[in-house]
């Protein structure tokens, strides 16, 4: 190994991963076809679609604090909240197009958080994952109290009324499948970039990255703001479908609940996490549709189960056992043998253990 | 003027209330810094292992309190040894998120179970009984023994941390768990004594809150949200700085519902961000 002129190369892919690339264009294409699909152009199945994408959004916001930045949140429905509560203020009062009012609901949302950030950025750990709970809380009493939106019993988004409901409803499920699209695409980009750098660092060693020159504080701040962005955008999206807010709908704990579930159980920390536990909790909530609150009973102990048993989430364990990296962060130097270039005995094993940076 | 006399004390009561909710939560956090998301769900729990007692052996709340003190001891010793111990480590998150799941099942058991009805425990005429200091300021007989309760309780569980064997190993495990350990003061044995204390305190806290007011399987979030302000308004370290913390929360939840019908909570929660602002550390913070 301590070659003078040993070949390499620096490898950002492997074959699975490639492939689950052009798997997500795949998928990404049909998403947004479906409208023009038979059956599954159905007003049934884009709703449950657009359900689907809205949590499945809010669990990679969620992911993002806790699995990268070390945020834990228990009150990421706040910017939900703002967010569908955005829609109703400019699409129903302000007469702004409901369309556009989504994406300026998602700013709202990051702004509030922004503006609040300074309070609840003084707690670290669990009080700041409680901290937020309690703004939360103050926001839904705070709407609540404000008779104009409907007070404590809400109010419907009667504008949507003017448009066609079928328009509204293809409409509607193209928005969520492009701020997911956007998220995802997003996200990863910004993993592999240097703030990605800086948040895998933090995620495995504060005060190790803040060693190295990461402005730690800044970086928090940042992932924050952003994961409220994509709070507020599914509250946005969210309300707008089902056309009706209340606060104790959109300030409603069962949304972090849920996002938290989702992440824990497909595996914190890694960007496929959120779509593996996405299907587990859907798949679920199938299977107990029946059962009222065994639902969340499964749920919960399953949770549990995963903590204790396999901290790193399903994805974790399969990706534990399997070396599948289906989008990779990390890099990985891959050895050419000296004198067998692009050699089957020198590249296997090297680059599974010691010539991966575990990103 | 001395309506808002009344106002402070009838706050004031509240908060011995709200000094039992918090003080495991206090315990828990200053012990292994764990924040218990499913503290405030443990209370209600213990208000619904009293049901039975009270309803099916008419058992007098006021004493069905020590099985229920006694059960849920147990239950912490047990939930710390079997799931919270193995997700300890350098990371903050996996107990917190496995007190998450814990929390979840527990709320949506109960609902299993006893359904949305609310409930209460019946105390006959002690729930009115006041005793008056002129025609304005009127101490209810009940609140002021819930405070007189968690005054001793505060006491007490501050004497166990000082002067008994059991609080030096939680105060040591606190300090340094790896260093008590080299002593032989087993960590993992610790932190299930400090989440038994920890619940069997919220225990009488729950039952308490159920002769107050009612109960339903929804209203873990609310104390757990009561207790964390408390201990943040009162500052890391200190129990009694816990308990003083507790009251300023009752009293400006008094003061609020005082000033409009629905902004008491609302006003707790704004005291709590105005420590936050001014005061982060918490107003009587004692560096342990």
């Amino acid at each position: 190994m301590m070659h003078e002129n040993l070949a390499y190369v620096v490898s950002r892919s492997t074959a699975v991963s490639n492939a689950a690339v052009w798997l997500g264009v795949a998928a990404a294409v049909v998403a947004v076809a479906v409208p023009w699909l038979p059956y599954f152009g159905s007003p049934a199945f884009m709703r449950w679609a657009t359900e689907v994408m809205c949590y499945l959004i809010l669990a990679q916001m969620w992911n993002l604090m806790a699995g990268y930045a070390g945020l834990m949140s228990v009150g990421m429905q706040a910017f939900v909240g703002v967010g569908g509560y955005s829609v109703f203020i400019f699409a129903q009062h302000l007469g702004v197009n409901p369309f556009l009012s989504i994406p300026i609901a998602g700013v709202m949302a990051a702004v509030a958080a922004a503006l609040t950030s300074p309070l609840v950025f003084r707690m670290r750990g669990g009080y700041f994952a409680i901290g937020t709970w309690v703004l939360s809380e103050v926001f839904r009493i705070g709407f609540s109290n404000v008779s104009a939106l409907g007070g404590g019993s809400g109010q419907s988004l009667t504008v949507m009324t003017r448009i066609d409901r079928s328009t509204r409803e293809i409409a509607i499920y193209l928005i969520a499948a492009t701020t997911l699209i956007l998220a995802s695409v997003g996200i990863n980009l910004l993993l592999r970039s240097r703030f990605g750098l800086g948040l895998t660092a933090l995620r495995d060693s504060e005060a190790a990255a803040e060693s190295q020159g990461v402005d730690v504080r800044l970086l928090k701040l940042q992932v924050y703001t952003l994961s409220s962005l994509g709070a507020g955008l599914v509250g946005a999206i969210y309300y707008t479908s089902v056309l009706r807010i209340s606060p104790f709908a959109a300030f409603d704990l069962n949304w972090v609940v849920a996002a938290t579930f989702i992440v824990v159980i497909g595996g914190i920390g890694a960007v496929e996490g959120p779509i593996v536990g996405a299907a587990i909790f859907f798949a679920l909530r199938w299977l107990l549709a029946d059962y009222g609150t065994w639902y969340w009973l499964v749920m919960g102990s399953v949770a549990v189960i995963v903590i204790m048993f396999a901290p790193a989430g399903v994805w974790g364990y399969i990706r534990g056992r399997w070396d599948i990296q289906l989008l990779p962060l990390q890099r990985r130097l891959v050895l050419l043998g000296p004198s067998k270039p692009g050699g089957a005995s020198a590249a296997p094993s090297p680059h599974r253990r010691t010539g991966a940076w575990q990103g | 003027m001395l309506e808002a006399a009344d106002t402070i004390i009838q706050g004031l009561l509240l908060g011995g209330l709200y000094a039992l909710f918090a003080i495991g939560l206090s315990i828990t956090y200053g012990v292994m810094r764990l924040v218990n998301i499913a503290h405030g769900d443990l209370l209600v729990l213990a208000a619904y292992l009293a049901l039975w007692p009270v309803t099916s052996l008419h058992m007098n709340p006021f004493v069905a309190i020590l099985p229920v003190v006694v059960l849920m001891f147990c239950l912490g010793y047990t939930l710390q040894r079997v799931i919270l111990n193995r997700t300890m480590g350098t990371n903050f998150l996996a107990p917190m998120l496995a007190t998450f799941g814990i929390s979840i099942i527990l709320r949506n058991g109960l609902q299993q179970i006893y359904h949305s009805d609310s409930r209460s425990f019946d105390i006959g005429a002690l729930g009115v009984d006041s005793i008056h200091l002129g025609p304005y300021i009127a101490i209810g007989e009940f609140p002021l023994i819930v405070f007189v309760v968690s005054v001793i309780l505060t006491l007490a569980t501050s004497l166990l941390f000082s002067h008994t064997r059991i609080g030096v190993a939680l105060r040591a495990t606190s300090d340094d768990a790896q260093t008590a350990g080299l002593m032989g003061i087993r960590a993992n044995r610790t932190y299930a004594i400090a989440l038994g204390l920890s619940l069997a305190l919220v225990a009488v806290g729950g039952v308490f809150a159920g002769m107050r007011t009612t109960f339903t399987p929804e209203s873990g979030p609310a104390s757990l949200l009561y207790a964390f302000e408390a201990v943040v308004i009162g500052g890391m370290g200190s129990l009694w700085g816990t308990f003083a913390g507790a009251v300023i929360l009752g009293m400006a939840q008094g003061v609020g519902a005082k000033v409009g019908a629905g902004f008491g909570i609302l006003a707790g929660h704004l005291v709590f961000l105005a420590v936050l602002a001014f005061k982060p550390t918490g107003l009587f913070e004692r560096s342990r």
